[in-house]
């Protein structure tokens, strides 16, 4: 029982270095800066948590000092067996006093004045620092080693903690965030309980009206809807026709077909929407030429419902074409095969058995589309005109003028409330009628092609809008080298050189205007992404191998929490970590947290998906030959898993420079994202630089992505001369 | 005598997942050296007491010793066992040597001697050069004996094989069974073994457990369960047996006169008495002659294997299913023919008719 007490001691000593040494309040200029250590011993607020106690007389950390102090009693006078519930018990003790005590005491003074009047004053106090979190992570993991050593799950202390500290990060950085956000919308200006806002928000006409019905103008939740109901419809037929031509037709350019799927990954979101507005806006190319040619007045179309459909359609149409090529693969041929011997033709073969078959997938296309309409941002942001969707409004209510953070969370919760309908639907409705098309028996046969009353539309279809995709996208790569837009299409180099210029006069500086944002950006990026997959892979490993109390719920929770769109989150971590118990806005910390946690499910998925390939017997196997969980993990788990690692790698890091939604929220001064500056340059009108900051993101995550491919080696697990290679794990709908 | 290395005891183990009760109470007991098999249909808990054995699973109540320990709580990593997996579970992306290495170094050995210890365990099992290739460039059946190899070298108080020939194809299946025999004769360990083939049950074990729904059915010697199953479903289930109705006429010591559809054969009573009883009936107990005394029936199909000919005959015992060395001259559906038994292939089954 060595190795139980071997752990124990190591976070027990952890512990007491969080009290002793660590600050116990957050320190402004960050805790790695190393800065504070001159100021230590005259500065109290730096001081760390036992002195804080002892000497600063701040008596709510009393407790935590006295449970820290009975876990090492227990440790020196108990054997293993004997004081796991203790341990257990301390554990939870000590988070849930943390929680009281930090969210109680705040700046200055008691949070709540029920609690005033009961004990009196008290000294305000600052956000938790690097003593606390230490110290709480310390008392989760007691809890966990703990329950360990009663036996819980076999007595796997490993896979106990990490469980125990996956539910607290999720905890703290998906729930508390939802929490706050929902109670802010019952709270006034200086934090007391009030229906007020909620009350007038609630029923206000701009959200819910359907005048539009009789002539008017409807409300915002009803305006996204409708517009999120026709993306995901278009998007749906979209996807389901190049699925078609890419599987059951002789169109000789199919395998160039899967390179659109690429594109939503890499283009950052607004981006459609600005080429759009070069293509087809008041002074676009296309309206000119067409004003020309007709005399026709155009105008301001673009701008509104239908130029954010259009984006979306343009946007989201490659991620329902990956949805439905797996869902139109996946039908076995031998199915189409028996129906064509049973004298049925090609088109009765598929209109009564691949349709029908293809059905689920396409429901799930559909409510896929429909989330990512809802949670859509940049291209309403850059299109919407004075009439926006939810996600734009949120953003106004707190940026713009109003400045009414209860409208903005009550917008939130309605948005939410969508989203969250969407998901369920998908996860509760759909997967019991998943028709099990790939039966793994090695069926022969090949697919039967489109009857050719299909297949000649579908082509004209798909090759059409691909070319429109192409000229959008050659727009942007193309924008970047013109003067003014419209008015002057002079070729100049000027927009590269203002947002990329280098100044080699005096040593190297970086004169350019995009630098600034685009060196954060990067380092920012390069920091999320390996806590991105390492957290979402751990997951996916808890999820597919391990059986513990509430896996469905912790399961179910994180999948949810892809379903919240990017700018609820922003406002939620404004709401949640702008005070103490945990200060991070304006830190790269909260982005990087925030990148984390919404990417996430995305490293879950494909982690679970490469997991699911791995025989579960492997584990087991190692375990019973004396490795324990962690070395399996390091020597069997990892090494055969290395291209899900590093698709969630790749992925995160794409995500994180692609993003804005949640972004926008939490940049600041200091540490400004690419894609947050490239809004303000748009909103300046400023659309060379824009652009070309755009094109030089887009070829830099091309490079990335394409560096990938090469990189990622097949598993040397198979002999190379036969058998099919491992199908890699990018797992990248949604 | 439960205290020596290699003993292993369950006690009352009971194990529930969720609602379903796959082993309702288990005791169990297997010497030191001893190969035992848990033979039993699928779903009948034999894979899931070797599970809890090996520390994959944990009883919901009862206590496992290994050696006289009490492991009931220790994790799989820290239980003197072994176990060779259905699947073989060799790592893929390691060498055979360094699959075979890999208990070893997480044991804290020195590479180097780890290496050392790991070719010799694959000379053992017939390996010997192909430590450098991965476990995909073998063959079934010696990926099978890697996994065995990977398994021992450990030197584990216990050996677990779960269905371990199950993936390889019948011929082969025979060599390996009687490599995992010999090997485990010589090495003296303890191994439990799990399969649903009894004839493989039959060809390895020393003792035979047959399960069923999670409770033990019969116990004993390979030929004890062939010749005195203790019930219809063992009889059936070891050497698909017929059970055919018989009356015990009268006891004398351990000696029974029974009476099988009118001929009267001297088997071993098993506590029976007087009185209508079930036997088992193997399916080379009885020879089909055209014509002379026992029990007359007719051929209601029969089907020419070349060594041997299967027939179902009709007749007062019900239908019955035996098997006839002649096969020179099958005899035709329809045919009237008598069955001579004999009563070295005849066991009463004890319990009432």
């Amino acid at each position: 029982m060595n190795t139980d007490n071997r752990r124990l001691d190591m976070i027990l000593a952890a512990g007491v270095f969080a009290l002793l040494v660590l600050p116990w309040y957050r320190v402004r200029q960050g805790l790695f800066s190393l800065d504070w250590i001159g100021d230590v011993v005259g500065t109290e607020k730096l001081w760390p948590g036992l002195f804080q106690a002892l000497i600063a007389g701040r008596w709510q950390l009393w407790p935590v000092l006295g449970l820290l102090a009975a876990a090492v009693l227990l440790r020196t006078t108990r054997a293993p067996g004997a004081r796991g519930r203790a341990l257990i018990g301390i554990g939870l003790a000590g988070l849930a006093w943390l929680l009281v005590e930090g969210l109680s005491v705040g700046l200055r003074g008691w949070n709540w004045g029920l609690l005033e009047q009961i004990f009196g004053d008290v000294a305000g106090q600052q956000a938790f620092g690097g003593g606390a979190v230490v110290l709480g992570t310390v008392f989760a993991l007691i809890a966990a080693f703990g329950a360990a050593e009663r036996g819980a799950l076999k007595g796997d202390a490993f896979v106990l903690g990490a469980i125990t500290i996956l539910v607290l990060l999720v905890a703290v950085f998906v729930f508390y965030p939802l929490v706050s956000m929902f109670t802010g919308a019952f709270q006034d200006f200086d934090g007391s309980f009030t229906t007020e806002g909620v009350r007038s928000n609630i029923v206000d006409p701009k959200i819910w009206s359907l005048a539009c019905l009789t002539g008017g103008n409807c409300g915002v939740a009803w305006r996204t809807f409708f517009l999120a109901v026709c993306t995901a419809t278009g998007t749906t037929l979209m996807g389901l026709v190049f699925a078609l031509v890419a599987t059951r037709t002789g169109f000789p350019y199919k395998k160039s077909l899967r390179l659109l799927t690429v594109l939503p990954i890499i283009t950052p979101p607004f981006v459609v929407g600005l080429a759009l507005t070069m293509l087809l806006g008041r002074s676009g190319t296309l309206t000119q030429w067409i004003e020309m040619a007709t005399g026709w007045e155009l105008g301001r179309w673009l701008y509104g419902l239908t130029g954010i459909w259009i984006a979306q359609m343009l946007s989201f149409t490659p991620i329902s074409f990956l949805v439905l090529i797996g869902v139109v693969d996946g039908i076995s041929p031998s199915m189409e095969e028996a129906s064509q011997t049973l004298r049925s033709d090609r088109w009765r073969t598929f209109r009564k058995v691949s349709l029908p078959l293809m059905a689920p997938g396409l429901a799930n296309a559909f409510l896929i589309g429909f989330i990512e309409s809802m949670a859509d941002f940049g291209n309403p942001l850059v299109l919407g005109g004075s009439g926006g969707v939810l996600s734009t409004e949120i953003f106004f209510a707190v940026v713009g003028a109003q400045n009414d953070p209860a409208r903005a969370a009550v917008l939130a919760s309605v948005l939410l409330v969508f989203t969250l309908s969407a998901f369920l639907a998908q996860r509760l409705w759909l997967s019991g009628r998943n028709f099990a098309t790939v039966t793994g028996k090695g069926d022969g046969g090949r697919h039967a092609l489109l009857p050719r009353r299909v297949a000649w539309p579908v082509i004209t279809v798909a090759v059409a809008w691909a070319l429109f995709t192409i000229t959008v996208y050659a727009m942007i790569l193309f924008g970047g080298f013109v003067k003014v837009w419209g008015l002057d299409h002079s070729l100049t180099l000027e927009h590269y050189a203002r947002a990329f210029g280098i100044s080699l006069s005096g040593g190297l500086a970086w004169t350019g205007v995009a630098w600034d944002s685009f060196w954060t950006t990067m380092k920012i990026a390069l920091m999320a992404a390996p806590l991105t997959a390492a957290v979402g892979l751990l997951t996916a490993w808890l999820i597919v191998r391990q059986r513990f109390p509430g896996r469905a719920v912790f399961e179910f929770a994180l999948m949810m929490s892809f379903a919240i769109p990017g700018t609820v989150i922003g406002i939620s971590y404004i709401m949640a970590f702008n005070l103490p118990p945990l200060q991070m806005t304006g830190t790269a910390a909260i982005l990087i947290a925030c990148f984390v946690f919404r990417n996430m499910p995305v490293g879950v998925r494909g982690g679970v998906a490469a997991m699911a390939q791995l025989d579960g017997s492997l584990d087991e196997a190692s375990l019973t030959l004396g490795a324990g969980s962690g070395r399996t993990m390091r020597k069997v788990i990892l090494p055969l898993m290395r291209p899900a690692i590093l698709a969630a790698l790749v992925y995160s890091f794409v995500r994180a420079i692609t993003s804005i939604s949640a972004v926008i929220f939490l940049v600041s001064a200091k540490y400004n994202m690419a894609t947050a500056y490239i809004v303000g340059l748009v909103e300046n009108g400023e659309y060379g630089i824009a652009i070309a900051y755009s094109s030089v993101l887009i070829l830099v995550m091309i490079t990335v992505i394409g560096g990938f491919q090469l990189l990622v080696g097949d598993r040397r697990i198979r002999r190379q001369d036969h058998g099919p290679k491992a199908p890699a794990a990018k797992e990248r709908t949604a | 005598m439960t205290q020596a290395r290699g003993a292993v005891e369950f006690r009352n183990v009971r194990k529930t997942f969720g609602q379903f009760t796959a082993i309702p109470d288990l005791s169990l007991t297997i010497e030191p050296g001893e190969l035992v098999t848990l033979l039993g249909p699928s779903g009948c808990g034999k894979t899931t007491t070797l599970r809890m054995l090996a520390g994959l699973e944990t009883p919901t109540a009862g206590q496992i010793l290994i050696g006289g320990q009490d492991v009931t709580r220790l994790p799989a990593d820290r239980r003197d066992v072994s176990m060779v997996f259905q699947s073989y579970a060799l790592f893929p992306h390691m060498s055979v040597a360094q699959n075979v290495a890999y208990g070893l170094e997480a044991g804290r050995m020195k590479p180097a001697e780890a290496r050392e210890r790991a070719a010799e365990a694959l000379s053992m099992v017939g390996l010997g050069g192909l430590g450098g290739r991965l476990p995909a460039e073998l063959s079934g059946g010696q990926q099978q004996r890697v996994a065995v190899a990977r398994a021992l070298v450990l030197e584990p108080q216990v050996l677990l094989l779960d269905e371990p020939l199950s993936n390889l194809d019948a011929r082969l299946r025979r060599k390996v069974r009687t490599e995992i025999r010999e090997l485990q004769q010589r090495l003296g360990f303890t191994a439990v073994y799990v399969t649903h083939d009894q004839e493989e049950a039959l060809a390895v074990s020393d003792r035979i457990v047959v399960m069923r729904d999670g409770l033990v059915a019969q116990v004993g010697s390979p030929r004890a369960l062939y010749q005195s199953p203790a019930s219809e479903f063992i009889a059936d289930f070891i050497g698909e047996a017929n059970v055919v109705a018989g009356q015990v006429l009268s006891v004398e010591g351990d000696v029974a006169q029974v009476d099988v559809g009118g001929q009267v054969l001297s088997l071993p009573a098993r506590g029976m008495r007087p009185g209508p009883a079930r036997l088992s009936l193997r399916a080379n107990a009885a020879r089909v002659r055209t014509e002379g005394a026992g029990v007359a029936g007719t051929v209601a199909s029969s089907a020419y294997l070349g060594d041997h000919v299967e027939y179902e005959i009709d007749g007062p015992l019900g239908r019955v299913f035996v098997v006839d060395d002649n096969s020179d001259v099958p005899l035709a559906v329809g045919t009237g023919v008598v069955l001579e038994l004999r009563a070295r292939g005849l066991a009463l089954i004890p319990g009432d008719a």
